[in-house]
């Protein structure tokens, strides 16, 4: 059988990073419990990070990071040119994650912050859909390997995945974790997209939001219960600007 | 034999970030030999301007993906140094097996998966997985322990989240399954020993500064006094005076120096500086591998690597041990009051010597950053190791594609991490 024009076999993936921690692609190498079934299910390709073979037969590209220098259009043009499917992987890549808290500043003053008389070329950072076609979205800070094991699963096999746009909160609630509300912490976790199993409530840190809107997100409702608990509208905004995942909002 | 030999690697392969070689050598003569960070930079201290103190943290964590248990470290003691804040006796001692959780998952990625692969003549880890399937499986073993103990200590392992300003947000639970763990892993680390021992590693000195933490009589990973091994010490807040950033034209990183034109930061400045130390089990392995302080080959910071890995393990044991004794003790301070001043924080990360630097306004608002990164500290060193390098294995006759993959393993034997370099 035939899923999005690539037979099943083992796939051939690339790994790409743009401007990015590098942090998503580390979680290929993560999960150790299950890393060298995953690894022997895909045929890597290319992925410069761990390996000095740099094919260019990938079906499947995973592209991490975001879009802030005019050479890495070129590079991510020909990615896509390329690859069957490209997914964006992690924050970065899906709406800019933190590198997009840069664009709120003037860049020729940042440059000169950072680099006096001698500026370096930055653009505004976009996100990978605002540069090219992007077929699948796999958002998180960093990405829950879970999830990108599933959706190899998925393409090499077919196994429905569905992406999860149900809130945090339901996964906090399955872990029994106690609400950060109770301990006077600000959590998106009522409105943001869930699919990670909730660690930071799990950890003691509200949910930052990292993983964009969840579904029909109830914004009022939320800004009310943050409000009665004494959270300002400024901490709110602040927040759901951290990962520039709420695009829809403010 | 005249030789003309040209190496242009461009974005080197098995290392974070972006950066490329460039060597020319005409008629035997070595024209040019550098290395290039050429990474996209993203601004971290402009965006951190304006930020409430809780945002330091997770902000600069994403800084790096292999390092943001230490961006997170060195980020919270500045804070906690600027508002006067002192952590609990329990959160230090937390604080420090995260801090080892880290440097053992750091070090044993780029051992096995980034450095060994050339040793073994492959292209990366993968097909080593099937030639020497044991030593692949125990290197993930191993790899797989310390992330398990970076998330049952910080709650997750790329990214932590119980790591706040004040202390960490919980004591976790699973310590007694933390001590078996650890105890397998330092089984597993030396199993893999012989094969390191096989391992031939170039003969290239150049006498060179190293720059670290001062160990007073504990290895030192989080905050202290700052030494080189040229006779320099310095106050932590006077980490200025060690680093001396200063502008190349052909980089997006910055270099920096200190009694020369470059010095070098990462396990073998650590270990040149404190081997006194080390614990015993660390030191019969540097005894065992013949690592000797002072170590101008740049080399051996692999082996350092190793020696490190056995360090932390052993010392991860002993502060299980003792937090069991302290399960019901607080994690959080009990007030954290922001407060205009600044504050310094400089904390030993895998690859080096990492220093926040943050000022307050009296809101707990950011006025000012500064983060100097171990890799940009290293950047000019690995550059004029590479001219050194070049110039000696040229005349004794290397081809260009030896000599391109000495010059790629010298690059990877600092273990740069170089999108944290630019940031
Ligand atoms: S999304 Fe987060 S973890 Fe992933 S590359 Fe970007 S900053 Fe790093
Ligand atoms: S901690 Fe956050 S995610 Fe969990 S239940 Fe409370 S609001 Fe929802
Ligand atoms: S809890 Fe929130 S911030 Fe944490 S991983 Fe999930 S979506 Fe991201």
């Amino acid at each position: 059988m035939k899923y999005l024009g690539i037979e099943p076999k083992r796939l051939r993936v690339g790994v790409f990073d743009f401007t990015s921690c590098e942090g998503c692609e580390l979680q290929f190498a993560n999960k150790e419990e299950t890393l060298l079934d995953f690894l022997g299910a895909i045929d890597i390709v290319n992925f410069r990070e761990i390996s000095s073979d740099q094919g260019k037969d990938y079906d499947i590209a995973f592209v991490e990071g975001s879009i802030t220098r005019s050479d890495e259009f070129a590079r991510i043009i020909e990615i896509r040119r390329q690859a069957k499917i490209l997914v964006a992987l992690g924050s970065c890549a899906c709406f800019g994650g933190v590198n997009a808290l840069k664009n709120a500043y003037n860049l020729t003053d940042a440059n000169r912050e950072v680099y006096g008389t001698a500026p370096r070329e930055t653009l505004p950072t976009r996100a990978i859909k605002e540069v090219v076609p992007v077929d699948m979205e796999i958002p998180g800070c960093p990405v829950n390997k879970d999830e990108v094991e599933r959706i190899v699963q998925h393409l090499i096999w077919s196994i429905p995945f569905n992406f999860p746009e149900h809130p945090v909160c339901l996964e906090c609630k399955q872990r029994f974790t106690t609400c950060v509300f109770e301990k006077g912490q600000l959590c998106l976790g009522p409105i943001t997209r869930g699919g990670c199993t909730a660690p930071c409530p799990a950890g003691g840190t509200g949910c930052w939001g990292c993983r964009g809107e969840a579904a029909e997100p109830n914004f009022k409702e939320f800004s009310k219960i943050a409000h009665e608990r004494g959270f300002s509208d400024l901490e709110i905004s602040e927040r759901m600007a951290f990962f520039g995942g709420f695009e829809g909002e403010k | 034999m005249k030789l003309n030999m040209d190496v242009d690697v461009h974005h080197l392969t098995r290392v974070e970030g972006h950066g490329n070689i460039v060597v020319r050598v005409r008629e035997g003569k070595l024209e040019e030999a550098r290395w290039d960070v050429v990474e996209t930079p993203r601004y971290f201290e402009v965006m951190l301007k304006g930020k409430h103190y809780t945002s330091a943290a997770p902000l600069t964590s994403r800084i790096c993906g292999i390092c943001s248990m230490g961006h997170q470290l060195a980020s919270l003691r500045a804070t906690e140094n600027a508002f006067g804040v002192v952590i609990p006796p329990a959160a230090e001692k937390l604080r420090l097996l995260a801090k080892h959780a880290e440097t053992l998952q750091s070090h044993a990625l780029h051992l096995f998966f980034l450095a060994a692969p050339d040793f073994l003549g492959a292209p990366s880890a993968l097909p080593i997985a099937e030639s020497h399937p044991e030593v692949v499986q125990t290197a993930v073993r191993i790899k797989g322990a310390a992330n398990r103990m970076a998330t049952i200590v910080a709650g997750r392992a790329v990214h932590p989240v119980s790591l706040h300003v004040g202390g960490v947000q919980r004591m976790p639970k699973e310590l007694r399954e933390l001590k078996d763990i650890m105890a397998r892993t330092l089984e597993d680390l030396l199993a893999v020993v012989p094969l390191f021992e096989t391992f031939s590693i170039p003969e290239f000195t150049r006498e060179t500064e190293f720059v670290s933490l001062e160990g007073n009589g504990h290895y030192p990973w989080i905050g202290g006094n700052l030494v080189s091994t040229d006779g320099v010490q310095k106050k932590e807040q006077q980490y200025l005076e060690m680093t001396n950033e200063y502008l190349d034209k052909n980089n997006t990183s910055k270099w920096a120096r200190l009694s020369r034109n470059s010095f070098a930061v990462g396990a073998l400045a650590r270990f040149n500086n404190n081997y006194k130390s080390l614990l015993p089990e660390a030191k019969s392995l540097a005894k065992k591998l013949g690592l000797k302080p002072v170590s101008h080959n740049p080399f051996h910071n692999n082996l350092a690597q190793l020696i490190e890995c056995v360090h932390v393990v052993a010392e991860a044991q002993k502060l299980i041990a003792e937090l069991e004794g302290m399960q019901n003790e607080p994690t959080m301070a009990e007030e954290i009051k922001p407060s205009k001043g600044q504050g310094v924080g400089a904390v030993e990360v895998p690859r080096g010597i990492l220093y926040h630097h943050y000022t307050y306004d009296a809101d707990g608002r950011i006025k000012k950053a500064n983060c100097i990164i171990p890799t940009t500290q290293n950047n000019a060193n690995i550059h004029y190791d590479m001219y050194d390098l070049v110039d000696q294995f040229a005349a004794q006759g290397m081809d260009s594609t030896q000599l391109e993959l000495m010059c790629s393993m010298l690059v990877r034997a600092y273990d740069p991490c170089i999108s944290c370099s630019v940031h």
